[in-house]
């Protein structure tokens, strides 16, 4: 008899054991993605996973267990809190504070103006100017926003898409401005417009064009630029807008694919530029399940990086992450609640193997956080490093009967997708005809619904309620003199640069689009000439055209 | 009442956050309601236009940006400006309990918060038409 055969033959008898034996409570065993999960893990269920193959060794391919040999005991994972609210002197005020702190590294929250291309005194920006992040008009903003911040000591990662080759040029001129050569300078553009049209819904123009400014900014940073992380392929929002944690993998790794193979079609060599691609993931609340996406994450890129695309480099495999806790996952009820879940996830993310890490603060359901929550949250990582001994060796939870398990299936059903996103003829398509919009919705709704049937228990929503509750955390809130005084720096700034300039760079860059150049050096030129990102934006608009989606529900 | 209860689920601003906005309408339209869905990206007044044409009985506004308070008042303003009296005008999102109070003083329906559930919308949205076609049978 094989050990195989042994271990099933046991197993059977302890099923019957169990049935005679042991009754189960009603209800469904599920993964927060509705996944179901059988009564016991043992070797029987591990028999299709070669140890060598599938799992092997931390810092080595196919970096299952981590893409460095001694992971957090070389270094700990970056914690990484996203910040930005009001105008660029109230953030770069809080950005000082923060490096005076210890921080190494910036992350810049904009508003919705900014991420949609629109300036603060375009009409549709009422009521949202600095609101979720800090306004940024023009090169004036972003020189306030980096007054007296060492561009060539402190990496920024800019939490940006549509408009993101814009204020990567404005980076650019700042860097100038303070004598740092553009080869210096070090950050992170996010950059991800695929996810747009798919979950975040930041998009402004049509899917081709705006893959075209992706690809700029990726050939534009190879050459001169190479210390930029250049995209930061993102399911964070496709998990927010209600994905499971299957197509929240899936699709991330999708657009990945998508972005290499029209990096492939511009003529760049994938070794050049995969090193500088990132990738951005949810972690939500169920342990197991996150962590073995992450594990199934960094195999899966490795292997299509190899393999399908022949990558040579080593840093060409390696998928490197920032992870986010799951805003979606907290309550508006009982919200110090808030803390426990966001530790939770945080400590999946770290038993996943990340990289950089952002925890949620306990009142963002209501608002941005106050100062204290925030703190709070970077505590909460700071815990997770130094106090629970998770950091002693990498990927503890290696050999785990059930993770193991969990991490091949993940990466079975995510192949599964790739498959079906290709009969769509590749992301682009999928996404015209609605396919990830659906998916989402679908998992969405199954979500919500499994919650009103109280299939899943969320602590104090459908179970353990407080009646009587009532608000009792601080919340913050954003003064409406900021959109009074940014509307008035960007009126004040259209009447005295020079507006000659400003037509003749908007001209060039008009035609550059439509000539179907490079659009990155004048947009640079643009950017000097202080021209505005809602004027950028609405001369790309005239070559490229704008996008509404057909809302699928 | 023979005639399907009209609700248009309305997104405005620049607000791309359309989870609860599409969980919602697609609750809504499970329930028998005629669902209309705005697309995202609207001004007020294309929501109030599109509540004009559509003829709807109700309007759900969902914000998530933190400009509710900027864009619910200027909704009601422009239905009283385009004689939607008898229209209610209700919604959700990120809005903290006491903007909330302060939107409902104002003369909105109920706001519903994070872990609101479909059924009590579904409800709160039958009662109020029942009491409306009471009050016009009177």
């Amino acid at each position: 008899m094989t050990d195989f055969e042994k271990y099933k033959k046991e197993r059977e008898r302890w099923e019957a054991e169990r049935q005679t034996k042991s009754k189960d409570r009603p209800g469904k065993f599920m993964t927060t993605s509705s996944v179901p999960i059988d009564h016991l893990y043992g070797p029987e269920n591990v028999q299709d996973i070669d140890f060598f193959k599938d799992v092997g060794y931390p810092g080595e391919y196919p970096y299952t267990r981590g893409i460095h040999y001694n992971m957090y005991r070389g270094r700990l994972w970056t914690m990484r809190q996203f910040a930005g609210f009001g105008t660029a002197h109230d953030t770069n005020q809080r950005f000082k504070y923060l490096l005076e702190n210890g921080q190494t590294g910036l992350s810049v929250a904009f508003d919705l103006p900014t991420l949609m291309g629109r300036d603060s005194d375009d009409p549709l920006s009422h009521g949202e100017v600095g609101v979720c992040g800090v306004a940024i008009d023009s090169l004036a903003d972003m020189e306030v926003l980096f007054d007296g911040i060492p561009l060539d000591k402190v990496s920024t990662s800019m939490t940006i898409n549509s408009p993101a080759a814009i204020l990567l040029a404005f980076y650019i001129c700042v860097g100038e401005k303070q004598g740092v050569p553009q080869e210096k300078l070090m950050g992170t553009l996010q950059n991800d417009i695929l996810k747009e049209y798919i979950a975040q819904k930041e998009f402004i123009f049509p899917p081709e064009p705006s893959m075209k400014l992706v690809v700029d900014t990726v050939e534009y940073c190879t050459r001169h630029v190479p210390k930029w992380n250049t995209i930061s392929i993102s399911g964070y929002h496709i998990r927010e807008a209600g994905s499971t944690a299957v197509q929240e993998l899936a699709f991330t790794l999708a657009d990945g694919f998508a972005y290499v193979d029209s990096c492939i079609e511009a003529g760049l060599d994938v070794d050049e530029f995969a090193p500088r691609f990132s990738f951005f993931f949810n972690s939500h609340l169920d342990f197991f399940e996150e962590i073995a996406k992450f594990r199934a994450a960094r195999k899966i890129w490795a292997r299509h990086m190899r393999e399908r695309y022949g990558a040579k480099n080593e840093r060409s495999w390696k998928l490197r992450f920032h992870t986010q806790t799951a805003g979606c996952s907290l309550t508006g009820q009982q919200p110090e609640n808030n803390i426990v879940r966001t530790a939770f996830e945080a400590l999946a993310a770290v038993l996943g193997g990340t990289q950089s890490l952002h925890t949620n603060s306990l009142d963002e359901t209501w608002a941005l956080p106050t100062e204290k929550a925030a703190k709070i949250a970077l505590r909460t990582q700071q815990i997770i490093a130094h106090e629970i001994g998770v950091i002693n060796t990498p990927d503890p939870l290696a050999g785990s009967y059930f993770v193991e398990r969990l991490t091949k299936d993940m990466e079975q059903a995510a192949e599964e997708y790739f498959q079906k996103i290709n009969d769509f003829g590749g992301v682009i398509p999928a996404i015209k005809q609605g396919f990830f919009q659906r998916e989402i919705a679908k998992a969405a709704r199954q979500y919500q619904d499994e919650i009103e049937r109280k299939e899943r228990i969320i602590v104090g929503v459908n179970a353990y309620r407080e009646p009587d509750e009532k608000l009792e955390i601080p919340i913050l809130r954003i003064d409406d003199k900021v959109e009074k005084a940014q509307v008035a720096r960007v009126k004040a700034l259209k009447e005295k640069r020079d507006n000659t300039k400003v037509r003749q760079t908007l001209d060039r860059l008009r035609e550059a689009a439509a000539a179907n150049e490079n659009v990155m050096p004048y947009l640079i030129d643009c950017a000097h000439a202080y021209c505005t990102i809602g004027e950028m934006i609405n001369t790309l608009k005239e070559v490229y055209g704008t996008w509404t989606e057909e809302p699928v529900f | 009442m023979d005639r399907k209860i009209r609700v248009l689920v309305a997104k405005p601003g620049l607000d791309g956050h359309d989870r609860g906005a599409k969980v919602i309408a697609s609750a809504l339209r499970d329930a028998g309601f005629e669902v209309i869905y705005s697309g995202l990206h609207q001004t007020p007044e294309q929501i109030v236009e599109i509540a004009l044409q559509e003829d709807v009985d109700v309007i759900g506004i969902s914000i998530l940006s933190g400009a509710h308070m900027t864009l619910f008042p200027r909704i009601m303003e422009l239905m009283q400006e385009k004689g939607l009296d008898d229209v209610l005008l209700t919604g959700g999102g990120i809005i903290p309990p006491e903007d909330a109070e302060k939107l409902e003083a104002m003369g909105t329906g109920k706001i519903f918060g994070p872990g609101s559930s479909t059924q009590d919308i579904i409800q709160y949205i039958r009662e109020w038409a029942e009491s409306r076609e009471q009050t016009e049978t009177k």
